[in-house]
């Protein structure tokens, strides 16, 4: 009898273990790449939020004596051509890079999210126009449609401030372009979950349409979304250093990696470190962002895994 | 003669003016007018016999319209945006004695009513005239285009060649060796590809080729060796993301069945690879080229600044500090041309490929 409840307790907690996310969790675990990713990402948004701790100046403390110094004692990246300390100004550009590559990617994700839900739950004649919008987005390069978006809030003046005129006018362009991929995604998942009996069940229970959507089907398409948030905020760090680098974006003194990059390509001949610094810490963190993105995929779908 | 074997010459024929297009290009410097006249003619006709035989003539045209329908959309959308943005191209510079601006605004329709500019511009369009530029005074948008068209279609078409040619090996290659030191490495450089952005490619071939060896020259677009540096930055990023959905693609089908019963019946490895394997697994590798288009028309802005290349990303760029709306507006409707269409011969030529697909 004994013998009987045992194994019967074992295999209770094994399913128990064995749930979609736990089972999730013991893959990604096993893949160390995708953790120490992680701990990487965890590092530079620490350093972001931590940013006027560990700094040892401020980002546009200019040191005019100091211009062009190489890497070494007591700037330990060297300074550009007004002084500023390198090692500080990365430090900055992590909290800056970073909050534009998380702010936008969640907010184009709540968009893309709703949009794709609702048109993928009521089908017909609305999924149709309402893909056909997203088809058109989708037929402008994502880097020309960034830019006119750019050109439009850029001629409003709601700000004052340029500065962060520039700011606010490059979140809400990232955010405005990025949910097109997102919304098409989540439209795909949500026409996939409807099918199931149990939205069936549901909707036979009487539960209305948006509670069932809520409820029902995004827990059950929480994966795939995570994983091409991971994918759209490195995406977004990137298009934000692309237009500082083209000079549409953030201006100095923001210090945000793709201004210093920027900065640093027009002085490469003679100073090459400066554009070194900010092309390898962008770098990593694209790495880090890839390697976690395909660990989370991996996880979460491992049909996928070849 | 039938259309099966018209197209496949046809075929042949795009090949060998590829080559001769290419080889004019880079050992010469120039290629006839003509010469890329009858490639590019090839090239269509090869798409339209293949469209012809496998019966697919509705649904191209349905295409075609479709892709009309979203190209006026994008127009129109550009246009009134443009036009209905707070403070003109002209206000940049110091006010104006409002006679003169009145003036100014008269030469450029600016004074007309809107739907009238709207019209105007409407019309010009289908008649190919794209209007006039307001910074360049007196150049027409559609000469500005004639002349940076070209160098920005050979950086991406370059590009895009390389990418596959590189990208395809190196996939198979991993494939092939799964699990090996080839495989990891191969793998290695490929998501190192896909993570360095744009620029930082480019520093680091200018600082390495350029600066330091001194073989290419770190800017520019006037000779084949001019090409070499913004070709291959521009590459690397497709060529990673080629290589890593072909080792995908490639080992999904070694672990097929079909593939178990060739090696039981004894065939030797290369010849499943080269015979079975290999047509099996590029078909699916063919439709990621749309969104690769798509990639290197966005990624050839960064790489037309960096190397000053003298191209329609540079003139974006710049038309949208100079608020010069008429160049903004038709380099847009050319970049989604340019993207409307790819997509849609890669779909075609997905089609044609794999026997499978049925397209509606």
């Amino acid at each position: 009898m004994t013998q009987s409840d045992q194994v019967k307790i074992k295999t209770t907690k094994d399913s128990a273990a064995n749930s979609l996310w736990n089972d999730s969790y013991i893959r990604l675990k096993k893949n160390r790449l995708a953790i120490y990713s992680f701990y990487f990402i965890c590092l530079i948004i620490l350093t972001g939020i931590l940013a006027p701790l560990i700094a040892p100046y401020s980002f546009e403390t200019t040191h005019m004596d100091d211009a062009f110094k190489s890497p070494g004692m007591p700037y330990l990246f060297g300074t550009d051509g007004l002084g500023r300390d390198m090692l500080s100004r990365l430090i900055y550009g992590a909290r800056l890079s970073m909050a534009v590559g998380v702010i936008t990617a969640i907010l184009s994700l709540l968009f893309g999210a709703i949009y794709g839900g609702i048109s993928g739950w009521i089908g017909g004649a609305t999924d149709g126009v309402m893909m056909r919008i997203v088809d058109i987005l989708y037929s402008i390069p994502s880097l020309v449609l960034l830019i006119l978006v750019k050109v439009i809030f850029d001629s409003f003046h709601f700000f004052e401030n340029p500065e962060l005129r520039s700011l606010v006018g490059m979140l809400l362009a990232l955010s405005l372009v990025g949910w097109v991929t997102l919304a098409r995604v989540v439209r795909g998942q949500v026409l996939q979950v409807k099918q199931l009996t149990y939205i069936e069940a549901a909707q036979s229970l009487g539960i209305k349409g948006p509670r069932i959507l809520l409820r029902h089907i995004f827990p059950n398409i929480l994966g795939p979304i995570i994983v091409l948030l991971t994918f759209q905020i490195p995406s977004n760090i990137l298009a934000e250093s692309f237009l500082s680098f083209i000079g549409l974006g953030l201006k100095p003194p923001y210090s945000s990696w793709g201004v210093l990059a920027s900065d640093g390509w027009r002085y490469m001949r003679s100073y090459p470190y400066l554009i070194f610094f900010p092309s390898l810490i962008l770098f990593l963190t694209m790495l880090a962002f890839n390697l976690f993105g395909d660990g989370l995929r991996d996880a979460f779908d491992p049909k996928m895994k070849k | 003669m039938n259309v099966k074997r018209l197209s496949k010459i046809f075929s042949i024929l795009f090949g060998v003016s590829f080559f001769a297009v290419v080889i004019g290009d880079w050992v010469i410097n120039s290629t006839p007018m003509a010469l890329t006249l009858f490639f590019a003619f090839t090239f269509f006709a090869m798409i339209g016999l293949f469209v012809v035989e496998k019966g697919l003539v509705p649904y191209t045209f349905k295409r075609i319209l479709g892709s009309l329908v979203t190209l006026f959309v994008i127009a129109s959308a550009t246009f009134f945006m443009l036009r209905l943005l707070p403070g003109g191209p002209f206000d940049k510079e110091k006010t104006l004695p409002p006679k003169i601006k009145a003036h100014i605004e008269a030469k450029y329709n600016l004074d007309k009513s809107i739907m009238w500019q709207y019209g105007d511009y409407m019309f010009g369009l289908m008649k190919g005239d794209l209007g006039e530029s307001y910074k360049y005074l007196g150049r027409p948008v559609r000469k500005i285009i004639g002349e940076c068209l070209p160098a920005s279609f050979k950086l991406g078409f370059y590009a895009l060649i390389l990418s596959f040619l590189i990208g395809i090996p190196l996939g198979v290659l991993a494939a092939a060796k799964h699990n090996t030191w080839l495989d990891q490495v191969s793998m290695i450089s490929a998501i190192s590809g896909v993570a360095l952005p744009n620029f930082v490619v480019a520093a680091l071939l200018v600082y390495v080729f350029a600066m330091q060896l001194n073989w290419f020259p770190p800017a520019l677009w006037s000779g084949p060796l001019y090409y070499v540096l913004p070709v291959v930055t521009l590459g690397v990023r497709p060529a990673a993301v080629l290589a890593r959905l072909t080792r995908a693609s490639v080992l999904e089908v070694i672990s097929s069945d079909y593939i178990r019963t060739a090696k039981a019946k004894g065939l030797s490895g290369k010849r499943i690879l080269f015979q079975h394997v290999l047509q099996n697994s590029l078909i699916p590798v063919l439709s990621i080229a749309g969104p690769l288009v798509a990639g290197v028309l966005a990624g050839s802005f960064i790489i037309e600044i960096c190397f000053a290349v003298p191209g329609m990303g540079k003139h974006l760029v710049q038309s949208v500090t100079n608020r010069d709306y008429p160049l903004i507006l038709a380099l847009t409707l050319l970049y989604s041309t340019l993207l409307v269409f790819a997509n849609l011969i890669v779909d075609l030529l997905y089609a044609y490929f794999d026997p499978r697909m049925k397209l509606s």
